[in-house]
């Protein structure tokens, strides 16, 4: 194709993304286009399921069997999304084995946060209600993205999420109102996931290297400070009624902005975990690495008795 | 407690559920493939809502203060009734499916006679459950296909937990004082007819799996009894931490 050609088709599928058409996988797409999507919705798919470890820490010890079959189902879930995710990602052209091997070679990057060590059975209330609500303001917002199958997965996973968040809310709102003990867990989970979770939102917009592109492919419709505004403003008040203190002195409301003023974000932190040495890094890929390699055998035997019932089948048929 | 029996008996279907709900819910996020961990999770989530079933019903007949929480979380080792197949550990991938393959088949035909009880309770929450265990038992029947008449690794490792295994299945016919009151007054199922149609589906399908069916008699019991092996321990301080930790808070 002459650079021209290339040019003239480069022109409609912008002028298509502006009319806010859909781009489906069998359409023309720049390749830029193709592996900005490739990283970013594998990313997300790995956040998924690095995300399960966390959680899943909690499932064999949570206070209650409706808190079990809640947090279990919680966790089934996001297997959910990371499947319908991976699957989005492979109508770009890339297989689930290449994305898995970046993850576990470390190519990929998956969401920060989940570097952080579950130590209480709070820190099952504060990732839903913080986390997963980051989370949906950095999704919502995806609903409308121009690549059809992200699109569609994400209506789906925002609506999961939603329920997540106030699931989590309402951990940590029964334990806010319960006893002293339980009241220093929450308040101790929401110390420690506070500042993670404002981190979620990206680096601050001179940082942010993949804004500018991504605002116009509608991969992205609003700045990390934005969207972190936007978290900080909807959170405030719902830490306010259950009672629980944000861990920030210079939080204040702004009446001129109609939003909060809040402190400096400890920014090294963030590159220090983004960049493999948080608290659980190693921890986290170990455990997938583990169990992609340990599973091996069995996926081997479910593809060995696969093509043995086929060519039994065939056989059968002669 | 006026209806005993009949609280020990809920115990005892129950206690099956709740420890091999907690074994398969060991598995989330380390299974061979997202499918499956999806599959185990949801397994792990189904015996987990028939426990609640349960306990709330015992719950009730016990009539005092007791929670369903309370009854899962809060008893003595020796007081739990399940028998010693469920408690077994996560070795590797075939113990999982092993596992859950020899409680299944029991469990769907206890379960199909348990629809038939003239407790209308009990009978209604075997209706419920039956149609989750089938599902339950299609799949580690199909993934017992699969890893016995799959490489010569997988067959190896299936035929080493199925081996391992056998020795619990005895078990799962035996009947306490309870479980014959209960036969006796047209509640409970009589476990006893259940054996000879058990190992004969059992067979078949390792059979069908390339798999040697093991020929021992020698057999393990004690669960019901609440003598069980030494891994129930570890796995009861999991389940019980915050019970035990905090007690008497809700949460």
């Amino acid at each position: 194709m002459s650079e021209e050609q290339i040019r003239s088709l480069e022109k409609q599928f912008d002028e298509r993304i502006a009319r806010d058409e859909k781009i489906e996988p069998k359409d023309w797409m720049p390749e830029k286009y193709r592996h900005t999507h490739i990283r970013q919705m594998s990313q997300h798919a790995h956040s998924e399921v690095v995300g399960m470890l966390p959680e899943g820490n909690w499932i064999t010890r949570a206070p209650s069997l409706r808190r079990k079959v809640a947090l279990l189902a919680k966790i089934q879930d996001e297997a959910g999304h990371g499947l319908y995710l991976y699957s989005a990602t492979e109508t770009l052209g890339v297989t689930r084995e290449e994305l898995y091997d970046q993850l576990h070679s470390g190519k990929a990057k998956y969401s920060s946060i989940f570097n952080y060590p579950t130590l209480t059975w709070a820190d099952m209330g504060a990732i839903g209600w913080l986390v997963d609500g980051a989370a949906i303001i950095n999704q919502v917002p995806l609903c409308n993205t121009s690549y059809g199958p992200y699109a569609r997965a994400m209506i789906r996973v925002c609506k999961e999420e939603s329920f997540h968040q106030r699931q989590g809310y309402e951990i940590m709102m029964k334990l806010a109102n319960g006893t002293p003990e339980q009241k220093d867990m929450a308040q101790d989970a929401l110390n420690r996931w506070w500042w993670p979770s404002l981190m979620m939102l990206g680096p601050t917009d001179d940082k942010s290297v993949h804004t500018e592109q991504s605002m116009k492919w509608k991969l992205k419709r609003k700045t990390n400070d934005e969207l972190r505004q936007q978290f900080i403003d909807q959170t405030v008040p719902q830490a306010d009624l259950i009672g629980l203190t944000i861990p920030d002195p210079d939080l204040k409301w702004n009446e001129e902005r109609q939003s909060y003023d809040f402190g400096a974000i400890n920014w090294d932190e963030f590159w220090q975990v983004v960049k493999g040495h948080g608290p659980c890094n190693k921890e986290r890929m170990k455990a997938r690495v583990n169990a992609w390699e340990e599973g091996e055998w069995v996926r081997d035997a479910a593809m060995a008795y696969a093509e043995k019932k086929q060519e039994r089948k065939q056989k059968q048929a002669v | 407690m006026k209806n005993e029996n009949l609280y020990n008996y809920i115990l005892g279907i129950a206690d099956n559920s709740l420890i091999l709900g907690q074994r398969m819910g060991e598995l989330c996020g380390h299974g061979p493939s997202l499918e499956t961990d999806i599959a185990c999770t949801n397994i792990s989530l189904d015996l987990f809502g028939q426990v609640r079933s349960y306990f709330q019903y015992a719950a009730k007949i016990a009539g005092d203060k007791r929670t369903e929480d309370d009854i899962a979380m809060l008893r003595k080792e020796r007081e739990y009734k399940n028998v010693l197949l469920v408690e077994q550990p996560n070795t590797n991938f075939a113990y999982s499916i092993g596992r859950q393959f020899l409680f299944d088949v029991y469990h769907l035909a206890f379960l199909t006679e348990l629809q038939k009880s003239s407790d209308l309770t009990l009978s209604a929450i075997a209706n419920k459950c039956v149609k989750e265990v089938s599902y339950h038992e299609r799949f580690s029947s199909d993934w017992v296909k699969r890893l016995g008449d799959g490489t010569e690794e997988s067959n190896q490792k299936m035929q080493e937990a199925i081996n391992d295994l056998w020795t619990y299945t005895d078990e799962l016919f035996h009947q306490t004082p309870a479980d014959i009151a209960m036969v006796t007054e047209g509640v409970g199922v009589d476990v006893t007819k259940l054996k000879e149609k058990y190992y004969k589906q059992v067979s078949e399908l390792l059979q069908e799996a390339n798999l040697e069916v093991p020929e021992s008699k020698w057999f393990q019991k004690g669960g019901k009894e609440g003598i069980h092996t030494e891994h129930l321990g570890y796995l009861l301080s999991d389940l019980q931490y915050m019970q035990r930790t905090y007690p008497n808070m809700e949460w």
